[in-house]
């Protein structure tokens, strides 16, 4: 106890107590915080309709209605294609966990053939997008800097600049699109997801929609070169002008702080 | 002296003194050097602030004239065909491709545009803390009111020549900064239509924004920076430095290291460490990479579009104004850009510049000031200082509203409203909390002064009373905690004259007494120990 | 309001803490005068001295190596290399030799130098006198006086016409110089009200370069389009899309709030104008479930199904529809130019009709 008096004047015992709280508060609301909710059970194999009708009724009727004409908490389903389906429920968005300004993305539950069987029962409801096949989103011999373009037209107001993603209004939000499947931009950019407009053929063909995930491949990959250095989340002059502060002014006032010290006397008074 | 000796003695001295010789027939530095030479200057950490600022634009300007021998301000079309792949074939302008070329094809070029630009954000920040250091500490007063304005002249004219010098890569980030120019230029009553046609060269956005920032950039704001910063450097030597309460320091004097040799190899040193730190910044962090944002185009915009950093308070004032427009006979009265940009953004720079004037004028101080304020000391006057101090960072949150967004999960439009509201209501807070944070330090120095330094050593007495031992301070730390001087406030003064006429109050008078009552009034500051007071509880009583 | 008039007993007193030494007994918060100089270890131990001395020295040592390999990175490594360095990920390396062994090589002259002034310059504090700034009254009067001779000859008080034609002159000319600066650019004119719009000019997608159907636009899509004719290879393409810019989605016409932006439309397809109302952002953050499309610069939110009418942020009126409609061959045309200008309001703009 005695050693403890001792320090609680020291100058760094404020901080001390401050990361201690700091921990302790951060401790508390992992505690609380939501868990992810159990997984779906395992299915055996059937016929594809009819076991994705099943899969539906298990995970997707309370919301979207027994026949996907939708409810008031989900929207109609007939006619969105199994492209949709592919893309919400294979990034994990669906189904949804709870209700809020928008379904992110989250841990991918059901299996990529569960995911099949649901989209054919889907599809089976009412025409719209399939399921692209690879050879309609592989970027080999696209034109990377016309997808550049097309990009910044179409796609950087809510994705930025090399789709680091953006706010939208009320709190929802345009992702990131670092790292995400070439498959699954396409079903987006087809379908629009959510609050995002959808880019059909007929405005937005499928060369160009290679080319943008080409040009996102790019740019904004496990493999792109950052020729600067630290990227610094791709977010621009903000967090920039966050790194010259602490680091920049930081490290010059540490400095300087050292040169204006005195040095250490030879004798402690 | 004859004419021999003198040869005799100049044929003996060694080769240095012989070109001090030379040089002291014809620029007398003799003379000069005799004052300067051991000229001393105070340790403080915070007194290499504005070496900071002076360093770094002394590297702006290095990396800056290199830069000029490769960039091209120019708008023609031109089609890319350089080393960046995803840019391929792409239409850009001169400019753009100009900068590409500097970015991927000139060895070290990226290295000298990354140093180029990190040391302008850390030139900008480095004033803003320099400026606050000599605001917290009372250094702008008398005699040294000139210099706080030559300082804040080169913060504004710094803000402006950033923001021309982010503008001329003429990427899709900067064009869109442009714009908003733009439009804030057209929403100025009576003239803005014609003031913007005159600085495009016609309609936005025109073939002639780049070379005319372009001479702004590099020439007009610089050039003036150049004057008010020598200046800046010549009142420095001229007043002497300031310096902090203690032992032996006093009004009358300066104590410190000598310039030569104490100063010559810090004050020297610390410009390489600053070029240091600057250029290894720019080794591993990427500063506005034009490649991944891609040419400017009026029809194209990316989200995530701010400013500087330097420049965000006024994104926030922008972002978070209630759209006001007024039409009346044909004409429109745009408030909603004219307020934020053509009022409030000038008047939270303006009132910096005239705060040393109103605190002398509450006052009523016109004595020199060389012994620094402790901030605690001047609790109003701190206060001021964090009320501003927020009022930015508030403006500046306003600026990044997206990125809060995205980054905490929060909803655009309530960040929005949060500003809203904060811009009028956390200032107040700040000066209120700091105030009383500062009044209780006051106390608390106070209290070390009549009963000494709590000790964290626990003594039990005789009958049980447990008690902490006070050490009393020693007389230079006495001296220091009571160095400090405090304002009576202001009175009005009698109502009637001596001949019982009655006087005349003035509005302004008045208004004085009130400030200076908010300043130095009752509870407004702690009366310092006073000698009698120190004497009745350190005679006889002990430590409690 | 002058300063003359305050009294001074408002001002604090500055004898008693600052100056004269004075006996603690009297007053104990005295100024004790500059303590004693006490000496670092490399003042009193050579040993101590000696390795100050190596490590400076080794800085600077460090400083030159650097230096040479920079000179060394500047020819040795390719341009376009990159590398992956942990944890900044892949950069050039390039950049990352020359930036480190420059920054390197200055921060060890500057760590070198702050260290030999640390330990093995002097530390002795000095004390140096300040000197009154202003004048004796002698020097003030010398030079009062030598002014008041100085104007006195000059006679510029007595001879008042060469006063005031010199002012008027002097005044004068800097007009010369704010008559040049007309020369920057042209009147505005008219311009601001016109776009490349008119009646018959068909909708261009951006991204094909093809004229649009209404065929071609579903429900929940977003497509940007350009008037006929506008190349980017034009020489005022900048000026022109500046303006023009268009973006084109469908609403169920049953959705559509606005009569106007109904008749406007066609079958549900309704064009808006790019260009933000508030200071000239491409805004185009549309939320098809919504309709609502936000600014992404200033967070301006419109209705796209209401007549483009302003929800949120700092914009000050609506965003104009362009008037489209179907030519004989199917193609999607405007049917004349934007009834108001578009982008950010101006003085002349004036309220919409």
């Amino acid at each position: 106890m005695k050693k403890l008096s001792a320090r609680r004047r020291h100058p760094l015992a404020a901080v001390v107590v401050l990361l201690l709280a700091l921990a302790a508060t951060g401790g508390l609301y992992i505690a609380f915080a939501p868990a992810d909710k159990a997984q779906a059970d395992e299915t055996a194999q059937s016929l594809a309709i009819d076991e994705g009708k099943r899969l539906f009724s298990v995970g997707c009727a309370s919301c979207h209605g027994t026949g996907g004409q939708g409810t008031s908490d989900g929207p109609s389903l007939v006619g969105v294609g199994a492209a949709a389906v592919d893309f919400q429920v294979g990034t994990g968005r669906m189904p949804l966990q709870q209700q809020g300004a928008q379904a992110p993305r989250k841990k991918v539950i059901y299996s990529q053939a569960e995911i099949d069987q649901i989209a054919a029962y889907i599809a089976s409801l009412g025409a719209g997008p399939s399921v692209p096949t690879k050879n309609q989103y592989d970027p080999k011999g696209a034109d990377i800097a016309k997808g550049g373009e097309l990009f910044r037209t179409d796609c950087a107001q809510c994705h930025n600049f090399t789709g680091e993603g953006g706010a939208l209004t009320h709190g929802k939000f345009a992702p990131s699109l670092e790292n995400v499947d070439p498959k699954h931009i396409y079903e987006a950019m087809q379908t629009g997801p959510q609050s995002m407009p959808n880019f059909p053929d007929s405005v937005m063909p499928e060369q160009n929609k290679k080319d943008i995930i080409a040009y996102l491949h790019a740019v904004n990959s496990d493999d792109t070169t950052s020729p600067g250095g630290l990227k610094l989340g791709g977010l621009g002059p903000v967090s920039e002008g966050l790194f010259a502060w602490i680091f920049g002014l930081g490290g010059l006032v540490a400095i300087a702080a050292w040169v204006a010290a005195r040095t250490a006397k030879a004798r402690k008074s | 002296m004859s004419s021999t000796t003198r040869n005799a003695s100049r044929r003996q001295a060694p080769a240095g003194e012989r070109v001090a010789d030379w040089a002291d027939g014809r620029l007398g530095v003799y003379s000069l050097a005799k004052s300067n030479m051991r000229k001393i200057f105070p340790d403080h950490w915070s007194f290499m602030l504005g070496e900071v600022c002076l360093y770094s634009f002394i590297i702006i300007i290095l990396t800056g004239v290199y830069l000029t021998l490769f960039f091209h301000p120019s708008m023609n079309e031109v089609v890319y065909h350089g080393s960046y792949v995803p840019l391929q074939g792409q239409l850009m302008s001169e400019a753009f491709n100009s900068t590409l070329h500097i970015s991927f094809d000139v060895r070290g070029g990226l290295l000298i545009r990354q140093i180029h630009h990190w040391a302008a954000l850390i030139f900008i920040g480095g004033m803003l803390v320099h400026m606050m250091r000599v605001f917290f500490t009372g250094a702008f007063r008398k005699p040294r009111e000139v210099n706080w304005i030559f300082g804040f002249l080169l913060l504004v004219l710094g803000m402006f020549t950033g923001f021309t010098g982010y503008s001329l890569p003429d990427d899709l980030l900067s064009g869109t900064g442009v714009r908003f120019m733009e439009g804030a230029i057209l929403s100025t009553p009576i003239v803005g239509t014609y003031m913007s046609f005159f600085l495009f060269g016609g309609e936005f956005p025109g073939g002639d924004f780049v070379a005319r920032f372009y001479t702004v950039h590099i020439l007009l704001l610089p050039g003036i920076m150049m004057g008010l910063l020598v200046g800046h450097l010549i009142l420095v030597f001229y007043h002497k430095h300031t310096q902090f309460a203690g032992p032996g320091r006093t009004e009358k004097n300066v104590v410190g290291m000598p310039l030569l040799p104490v100063y010559m190899a810090k004050a020297g040193g610390f410009f390489f460490l600053v070029f240091g730190v600057i250029a290894i910044i720019a080794a591993i962090a990427s500063i506005n990479p034009i490649w991944a944002i891609g040419p400017y185009r009026p029809d194209q915009v990316s989200t995530g579009a701010q400013p500087d950093w330097y420049m965000g308070f006024s994104e926030g004032l922008i972002r978070v104004m209630p759209g006001w427009e007024i039409n009346f006979l044909g004409h429109t009265l745009v408030l909603g850009v004219a307020i934020p940009l053509i009022v409030v953004f000038p008047l939270v720079l303006v009132v910096i510049a005239v705060y040393p004037f109103l605190e002398a004028w509450v006052t009523g101080d016109r004595r020199e000031h060389h012994i620094l304020d402790r901030p605690r000391n001047a609790p109003t006057r701190t206060g001021l200082g964090v009320a501003w101090l927020t009022w930015y960072f508030v403006m500046l949150v306003g600026g990044g509203n997206d990125l809060w967004a995205t980054h905490f999960h929060l909803s655009i439009n309530s960040i929005t409203w949060f500003v809203r509201i904060a811009f009028f209501v956390a200032p107040v807070l700040a000066f209120l909390v700091t105030k009383r944070i500062c009044l209780g330090l006051q106390r608390r120095d106070r209290d070390k002064v009549l009963h000494g330094r709590e000790s964290g050593i626990i003594k039990r007495l005789p009958h049980g009373e447990f008690i902490e031992v006070h050490e009393p301070l020693d007389a230079d730390q006495l001296h220091t905690l009571t160095a400090h001087e405090q304002y009576e406030p202001a009175q009005l003064g009698p109502a009637v004259d001596e001949n019982g006429v009655e006087r005349q109050v003035s509005r302004g008078e008045k208004l004085r007494t009130k400030l200076s009552k908010g300043y130095y009034g009752e509870g407004n500051q702690i009366p310092k120990p006073t000698v009698e007071e120190y004497k009745e509880i350190t005679s006889g009583h002990g430590h409690h | 309001m002058s300063n003359h008039d305050i009294p001074e007993e408002n001002l604090p007193e500055r004898s008693t803490a600052h100056g004269e030494v004075s006996v603690p007994d009297e007053n104990p918060f005295a100024d004790p005068g500059l303590p004693p100089h006490e000496h670092r270890i490399q003042d009193i131990d050579e040993g101590a001295a000696r390795r100050s001395e190596r490590t400076v020295a080794l800085l600077f040592t460090i400083s030159m190596l650097c230096t040479v390999g920079f000179i060394a990175s500047y020819f040795a490594i390719p341009r376009d290399k990159s590398i992956f360095v942990f944890p900044i990920g892949h950069i050039n390396a390039m950049n990352f030799a020359l930036g480190l062994t420059l920054g390197v090589a200055l921060f060890c002259i500057g760590a070198g130098a702050v260290h030999w002034a640390r330990t093995l310059m002097s530390d002795v504090e000095i004390a140096d006198e300040r000197h009154a700034i202003e004048a004796d009254p002698e020097t003030k009067q010398k030079v009062l006086a030598d002014f008041a001779q100085g104007a006195k000859e000059s006679a510029l008080g007595r001879r008042g016409l060469i006063r005031t034609t010199m002012f008027g002159a002097l005044a004068l000319l800097p007009l010369s110089g704010v008559f040049l600066l007309g020369g920057l650019g042209p009147k505005p004119e008219e311009k601001l009200r016109h776009t490349l719009w008119a009646k018959g000019k068909l909708l261009v997608n951006m991204n094909t370069d093809q004229p649009l159907r209404p065929a071609d636009i579903p429900v929940g899509s977003l497509t940007f389009a350009k008037p006929d004719g506008l190349e980017e290879s034009d020489e005022d393409f900048q000026q022109q899309i500046a303006k023009a810019a268009l973006m084109i989605i469908r609403i169920q016409p049953e959705n559509i709030k606005d009569k106007r932006e109904l008749d406007w439309s066609h079958d549900g397809i309704v064009a808006y104008s790019k260009i933000c109302t508030h200071v000239g952002c491409p805004i185009s953050l549309y939320e098809q479930q919504t309709h609502h499309v936000l600014c992404p610069c200033h967070q301006s939110t419109f209705d796209l199904s209401d007549g483009g009418r302003v929800l949120f942020g700092p914009a000050g009126h609506a965003l104009p529809q362009l008037h489209i409609g179907v030519n004989q061959d199917g193609f999607l045309e405007a049917r004349g130019d934007f009834a108001e200008p578009v982008g950010p309001a101006f003085w002349e703009r004036g309220a919409e009709k």
